[in-house]
């Protein structure tokens, strides 16, 4: 009953036949841990547990888009080989039900199984094949204290036949008794070189023309994130090839679908919040200029009618407020206080329109000040 | 006989009418085969919902618009029973998860299941996946998100989801990094007079440039609005001549009196009746924050130019206290008073810079 899950898969994988209609973050999903970009550190203590077939129990934690899942799915997958895969993985995330209920109930069965022996695989190449299951348990940090707390006794009581692995973003939020029981791992951020790396790679595979200037945007706006930027590049590409006629990627497509506001707004938002525009852009018309409360909030109307999203202006004018040339520190680190409220309001669910405002007048305070 | 905003709607990608690099945009998505899953987002009234809908006729054809409601119950871990509202055609399914508060949860992992786990059946279908659309996916609460991260990755072989968001703030990243963004933005001042005169030229009379100019003023981008005050229009006076009133909503006015009322007097006589009124407003459903925003609107129009700001500063710090917590009288009225005592400190002259710091 509990394998349930593993069943559906491959039947859902027999019918996606065609590879070219596969979202490339799936086709391009690491199939070795050699594969995986970045994260030296990481890889190379995993290859080691390849070769001795012993694995700790695995905490993997990291902002999103850096591989963490992918790198656990290729291990399994590297260990076992698609015959065993499905008896010896058991993948649990958020999507799931996974109150205490489902730890006891579902976790515990599968993990006092006793490893069914291994059948040789199709493929003709041979796998280590330990003999212990894993449990990967994505998503972790949505678990609940007690979820968690049930997890702690499971893990060490079926130590010799099942290793758990948890994925989550938040380190913190995994209690201190299930984190101390595994060996962590950091996900860094991706190197902009190895995103680049990666996306050129995609790139040449999907004859996609797209020049390294646009590469460099799209790992730009995506700040790290490889799933993210490979998402771009394919919904860039898709747009470029389907207009008539077929067009390159530009950067501009690009920044489009990151969502990412065009300078020329955001600087002159921030002119009339009274950061001056530094060099090369003194084209904006300056006459027109005044930094009373009315003229700040119909231009933060408009902006809110445009449809722009409030992290994202947040985090332009914050970028464009710190790397200022002739701001002094002080005026640079009341703006920062201000940033902070904000967008620690945003994720409290602050009202959009309201906070916008709120920051616009209060950073035209502090400058004034 | 259906309101002109639903019998105008534009059915297909062709007749929209405004933003045509992202019709262009959508139309070649919906021919290559690989559609990505999609988040929308934009203002109230910019017209995301009749993309969507478009969106999915180009992709499925008229059969989209054969569409029934259903009525289903969800059983919690807890067995409490959840009625939500669904609305489903053979090729997708509409949602508004956030009706049910904070059991979104159990709505969205039973129904994404349901159908990633059944295939299309249906042979002559134009594409082999379904789709799913979230209304109000700015609501969802952090576990129903989560709950959609993996979904989304694991099924994408038989279906798509679409998100419908007023904002993107609340929505946690490895959903947004999941989604291609669409942003759809309020439509402009020529592209709103260009639609209104459609809706004129349609229901055969003629709107004077000065009435559509009123309208488009008053209706601040959101063409929903604009449609509905030109049918009340045309009701109350048929040939739009002369001068035009647009009837406010009975709750704006009230607001508008509310804040008259806080500048007024300063007393705690004058708290307790103010307190009625936000009762008031509250009982008839009209959301806290709308009701923060209107008041605090109509606040700095009529307050000193040194007072505005602290008024915004107030009402952005109560908004989201009243988010934190669950009683949004409390948060209401402490604003309330707040406002009060900085105006009657204003006016005697009493420095709080010292209180705005902090």
């Amino acid at each position: 009953m509990f394998l349930k899950p593993q069943t559906k898969k491959p039947e859902a994988a027999k019918h996606t036949v065609d590879p070219a209609l596969q979202p490339w973050v799936e086709k391009y999903r690491p199939k070795t841990i050699d594969d995986i970009s970045s994260q030296d550190h990481t890889v190379a203590v995993l290859r080691k547990t390849l070769q001795s077939t012993n694995l700790p129990h695995l905490l993997f934690y990291g902002p999103p888009g850096t591989g963490k899942t992918s790198t656990i799915l290729a291990l399994a997958r590297q260990l076992y080989g698609p015959a065993n895969f499905r008896n010896r993985v058991l993948e649990l995330n958020a999507s799931d039900e996974r109150g205490i209920a489902i730890v006891r109930d579902k976790i515990k069965n599968f993990a006092r199984q006793t490893p069914r022996a291994a059948t040789a695989s199709a493929d003709g190449q041979v796998y280590p094949c330990p003999p212990y299951k894993i449990i990967i348990l994505d998503e972790a940090d949505s678990m609940t204290q007690d979820a968690q707390g049930a997890l702690r006794r499971i893990m060490e009581t079926y130590a010799r036949i099942t290793r758990f692995c948890l994925v989550c973003n938040y380190v913190t939020r995994i209690i201190e008794p299930l984190a101390s029981r595994c060996s962590k791992f950091r996900f860094k951020p991706l190197e902009s070189t190895s995103t680049l790396s990666r996306l050129s790679y995609i790139s040449s595979e999907e004859h996609v023309g797209v020049s390294n200037e646009v590469l460099q945007t799209l790992v730009d706006a995506s700040g790290g994130d490889l799933r993210r930027s490979i998402t771009y590049l394919q919904s860039a590409s898709r747009l470029a090839a389907s207009t008539q006629p077929p067009t390159p990627i530009t950067s501009v497509d690009v920044l489009e679908i990151a969502g990412v506001v065009p300078d020329h707004v955001i600087l002159k938002f921030a002119s009339r919040l009274g950061i001056e525009p530094s060099g090369d852009t003194m084209d904006i018309d300056m006459s027109t200029q005044k930094t009373g409360f009315d003229s700040i909030r119909e231009e933060v109307r408009l902006l809110v009618r445009e449809g722009y999203s409030g992290t994202q202006i947040l985090s332009q004018l914050h970028d464009l407020t710190i790397m200022h040339p002739t701001l002094t520190s002080r005026q640079k680190a009341r703006c920062a206080l201000v940033f902070a409220e904000t967008d620690k309001a945003f994720c409290d669910g602050g009202d959009e329109e309201l906070w916008v405002l709120e920051t616009a007048l209060r950073v035209h305070k502090a400058l004034a000040a | 006989m259906s309101l002109w905003v639903d019998k105008y709607r534009p059915r297909t990608l062709d007749s929209l009418h405004y933003h045509a690099e992202l019709t262009a945009r959508l139309r070649a998505l919906a021919s290559s085969g690989d559609f990505p899953h999609m988040l929308f987002f934009g203002p109230s009234g910019a017209g995301k919902k009749t993309r969507v809908a478009c969106t999915l006729r180009e992709l499925f054809g008229p059969g989209v618009e054969k569409i029934k409601i259903d009525q289903r119950v969800f059983m919690t871990p807890s067995k409490r029973k959840l009625d939500v509202n669904i609305v489903q055609s053979n090729f997708h399914i509409e949602i508004t998860p956030s009706d049910v508060g904070m059991y979104d949860r159990v709505v969205i992992q039973e129904i994404l299941k349901e159908i990633a786990q059944t295939q299309q059946v249906d042979l002559n279908a134009k594409q082999r996946f379904k789709v799913v659309v979230i209304s109000e996916a700015d609501s969802l609460s952090r576990d129903a998100q989560a709950a959609l991260r993996r979904t989304m990755e694991k099924y994408m072989s038989n279906m798509r989801i679409i998100l419908c968001a007023n904002s993107t703030s609340t929505l946690i990243a490895p959903i947004k990094s999941r989604c291609l963004l669409i942003r759809v933005a309020a439509p402009n001042e020529d592209e709103m007079s260009r639609c209104l005169n459609e809706v004129a030229k349609k229901e055969r009379f003629d709107l004077p440039p000065s009435a559509a100019q009123e309208i488009i003023q008053d209706s601040n981008g959101n063409l929903r609005k604009a449609l509905l005050v030109l049918e009340t229009l045309k009701m109350q006076s048929p040939d739009l001549t002369g001068p035009l009133t647009i009837a406010k909503p009975d709750w704006e006015t009230y607001c508008h009196k509310l804040a008259d009322m806080i500048l007024q007097e300063q007393t705690p006589q004058r708290v307790l009746d103010v307190r009625t009124k936000l009762y008031e407003l509250l009982a008839h459903c009209i959301p806290p924050d709308v009701i923060i925003k209107t008041i605090s609107n109509r606040l700095v129009d009529n307050v000193a130019e040194p007072l505005k700001a602290d008024v915004i500063h107030w009402a952005a710090f109560y908004q989201v206290r009243m988010r934190l917590g669950s009683k949004k009288i409390f948060h209401l009225e402490a604003w309330v008073i707040k406002v009060m005592s900085l105006y009657k400190h204003f006016f005697y002259d009493v420095d709080l810079t010292g209180d705005f710091e902090d």
